[in-house]
């Protein structure tokens, strides 16, 4: 058995963010600290050796990773899922039971957990027929939502938010010249590009020909604005690896050779 | 039986949840489906692991090329899924160590790649030969220099700054007109999508989830 | 092989190392950009000063660590508003990943604050559901999440008998990184229930997202780690936000610069063809 020692962290020290700050306030690291990050570095290169040609050393990580998340998936579920919301209420509603009161909403606990065992048996050869019925519940639940609250917060408020008024005035009652432009823009622009994705009818005319043209610049400008907010994330999650270098590993390294 | 049942359930669950939103009052019929619910999802995702685990062990057993490997992952998800399950997942446990120093650089690092592969295909796929594109292009260019401090900088060192604040082009025009009409088209062509494959679902046209076989 | 089909086949990992050397050096020698803030986070910011103290934040940790640097400085830095205002918080997951997130979030910043668990925060963890399990939650939160992510029993926390349901909680923020997220917060707990929604997401979903802001369905709004930077420079604090900014700006510059020369060279090599021909 590992010692606790090892893998015991200081509260103060998880994230890079508070790591920096703990180094900073001239925190000591502790054993397991000091193994940890030499581990985080290490899987860290090992995938960005990636970059330069796929190798071993990335296939590791790589295969690692997969375990780890699905091992994570697994045990969080247990605890924080299974045995509250599954084993929790039977147990409630046993022990209600044996004082002589039968409550159902805790017993009933017991149905989905034998739905949850029919899941299961997608697993075992010729009994995965058995998973279709707790399959079929969960897709007719989300169906049955899906459609209500799809349709209420994704389509009736958004047509809603389109219905604005086309000229804006302001507290002095002139015109608000740029909100007016605004709004003629979101309405049209909306509008055309539905325009665009509605194939049933040919994009020809004054009509259609002309919406579909004007759709497609609007959904063009929106793809930019995305591109240009997609190129923001990727590059923040390369700087999150380099903070990590720069805050907890540069300090690591100097407490490991004590310079 | 083994369709007709499942679908008979898709279909009256899918019809409970319906009639309960124009009903509140009846909301006790769904509540606990939407407690059992919370369960066995949580039953799909140890579905999802252990499908894992059974196909990395059938490798493993058949000494597939790259099988050591698969150990890997197994040592992973057994260590991981057996600290937590064992010890807990609080402060100071075994689990939270593989969380912090393990899984957390992997999977950071993994998706970290992607900074280098957006630059990489921008520079070779992104140009500007039509109008179409080159209006997606002069939009990614205004937002990826006007998000960040440095795009700022230079905008307010041009002579006209003051008049038209570059926070208000971006803000008020490319994300809050033309990116919002764009996105709402989606939206709303999408959720149109989702509406009418749902009720295809609950009249049992569409199929597909309950799998082949019988 | 002329120049331009050389630049037209440069090794990727030419711009790889440019990319990086790019982020590298901002990190070591600071620019110190001055930051701008916008109305979105503005508006997040504005809405947690007007809270009276003690009111009950709910803040859900929907990311895993493959976006920590995007959305960990933005949980942070309202995590460290609200301590600051003596409001409460109460935290829960609707991805796995979530439930150690906001453990590693709450834990140090209590701590610092000098914060106790039960009285000021809780912190519910993780379950499965999505936007099944935002419905029933409405029920009361109780019902859902019987115990709290160690275990412990809710009844036995405090501040779990103030907090009973969405009505409960000033303003709920989604700490988003996909799905289930934001977008089932807005669908759920804002359009439906009626609750105060703002979001902390990721830069690649924040466009989306700006349809709920003008369609009033969202308070305001966190883009990425440029939203967090606002926000930490709102609260006068320093985090991996703001440090990273100038880096994003280098990379950002960059990456422009890269895509004008490919084009340029894609025009004179375009043109090249014509007259030759």
């Amino acid at each position: 058995m590992i010692p606790t020692s090892i893998y015991n962290l200081s509260v103060d020290f998880t994230g890079n963010q508070l790591f920096a700050a703990a180094v900073e306030a001239g925190k000591k690291f502790s054993t397991g600290e000091i193994i940890g990050v030499w581990i985080a570095t290490a899987l860290t290169i090992f995938i960005f050796s990636f970059l330069y040609e796929d190798n071993a050393m990335y296939k590791f990580a790589e295969h690692l990773f997969v375990g780890v998340s699905a091992g994570y998936v697994m045990a969080t579920t247990y605890n924080n899922v299974i045995k509250p919301n599954l084993f929790g209420k039977i147990q409630s509603g046993i022990v209600s039971l044996m004082h002589g009161q039968f409550v159902w909403k805790d017993l009933s606990f017991i149905l989905a957990g034998l739905m949850g065992l029919m899941l299961l048996m997608k697993l075992v050869p010729n009994m995965g027929w058995l998973s279709r019925w707790p399959l079929s519940f969960m897709v007719g639940i989300a169906s049955g939502l899906g459609i209500v609250f799809t349709m209420e917060a994704l389509v009736l408020k958004q047509i809603d938010a389109t219905l604005v008024p086309l000229i804006v005035k302001t507290a002095a009652n002139s015109i608000d010249i740029g909100d007016t432009i605004k709004n003629w823009l979101i309405v049209i622009g909306v509008c055309s590009g539905l325009i665009y994705f509605y194939f049933s009818k040919e994009h020809k005319g004054l009509v259609f020909g002309t919406m579909s043209r004007i759709g497609i610049f609007v959904l063009m400008m929106a793809f930019g604005a995305a591109f240009g907010y997609t190129v923001m994330a990727r590059v923040s999650l390369l700087i999150g690896r380099m903070l990590f270098f720069r805050d907890q590993w540069w300090p690591v390294v100097k407490a490991t050779f004590h310079f | 039986m083994r369709r007709e049942i499942p679908m008979a359930i898709t279909t009256l669950t899918g019809l409970i949840m319906i009639i309960v939103f124009f009903v509140p009052r009846w909301e006790d019929w769904s509540d606990i489906f939407l407690k059992w619910f919370t369960v066995i999802a949580g039953f799909a995702l140890v579905l999802g692991a252990g499908s894992l685990l059974l196909v990395n062990l059938n490798k493993i057993s058949r000494k597939a090329s790259g099988w050591g490997y698969n150990v890997v992952l197994i040592i992973g998800l057994l260590a991981t899924a057996g600290s937590g399950i064992i010890q807990g997942i609080g402060p100071g446990t075994m689990f939270d160590f593989i969380f912090v120093y393990f899984f957390t650089p992997l999977s950071a690092t993994m998706f970290s790649l992607l900074a280098f592969y957006i630059a990489s295909a921008a520079f070779r796929a992104f140009k500007a030969k039509s109008l179409e594109a080159g209006l997606l292009l002069v939009t990614a260019f205004i937002v990826m220099l006007g998000r960040v401090p440095i795009g700022e900088m230079m905008w307010n060192a041009l002579p006209f700054a003051q008049s038209i604040p570059l926070t208000e082009i971006i803000e008020k025009w490319i994300m809050g007109c033309f990116n919002t009409a764009g996105q709402r088209a989606i939206m709303l062509g999408a959720s149109i999508g989702i509406i009418s494959v749902s009720l295809k679902i609950l009249l049992g046209i569409e199929r597909s989830y309950l799998g082949g076989g019988d | 092989m002329t120049v331009f089909d050389k630049i037209k086949n440069l090794d990727r990992r030419w711009i790889f190392l440019f990319i990086l050397i790019s982020v590298i050096i901002p990190l070591l020698i600071p620019l110190n950009l001055k930051l701008n803030t916008s109305k979105p986070v503005e508006d997040i910011y504005s809405y947690m000063n007007s809270l009276p103290e003690g009111s009950v934040i709910l803040m859900s940790f929907d990311y895993s660590p493959s976006t920590e640097i995007e959305l960990n400085p933005a949980a942070i830095a309202i995590v460290r508003h609200a301590f600051q205002k003596k409001l409460k918080v109460v935290a829960l997951a609707l991805w796995p990943m979530g439930a150690s997130m906001s453990q590693n979030v709450l834990t140090p910043l209590a701590k610092e604050y000098n914060k106790e668990y039960g009285k000021d925060y809780v912190n519910l963890g993780y379950k499965a559901g999505g936007s099944v399990l935002l419905i029933s939650m409405n029920n009361g939160f109780a019902t859902e999440f019987p115990t709290d992510i160690n275990g412990t029993a809710v009844t036995d926390l405090p501040l779990m008998n103030q907090v009973k349901d969405y009505k409960s909680c000033a303003l709920v923020v989604s700490l988003s990184a996909g799905v289930p997220g934001m977008k089932e917060y807005v669908q759920i707990v804002a359009t439906r229930f009626g609750s105060k929604v703002a979001a902390a997401c990721t830069a690649v979903s924040a466009p989306e997202m700006y349809t709920f802001l003008n369609s009033g369905q969202l308070l305001g709004l966190m883009g990425g780690l440029k939203g967090a930077a606002e926000y930490e420079k709102m609260i006068d604090y320093n985090g991996d936000a703001r440090k990273g900014m100038d880096a994003q700006s280098v990379v950002h510059l960059v990456i422009v610069l890269f895509i004008l020369f490919s084009n340029v060279v894609y025009f004179v090599d375009e043109y090249r063809k014509k007259t030759a021909e």
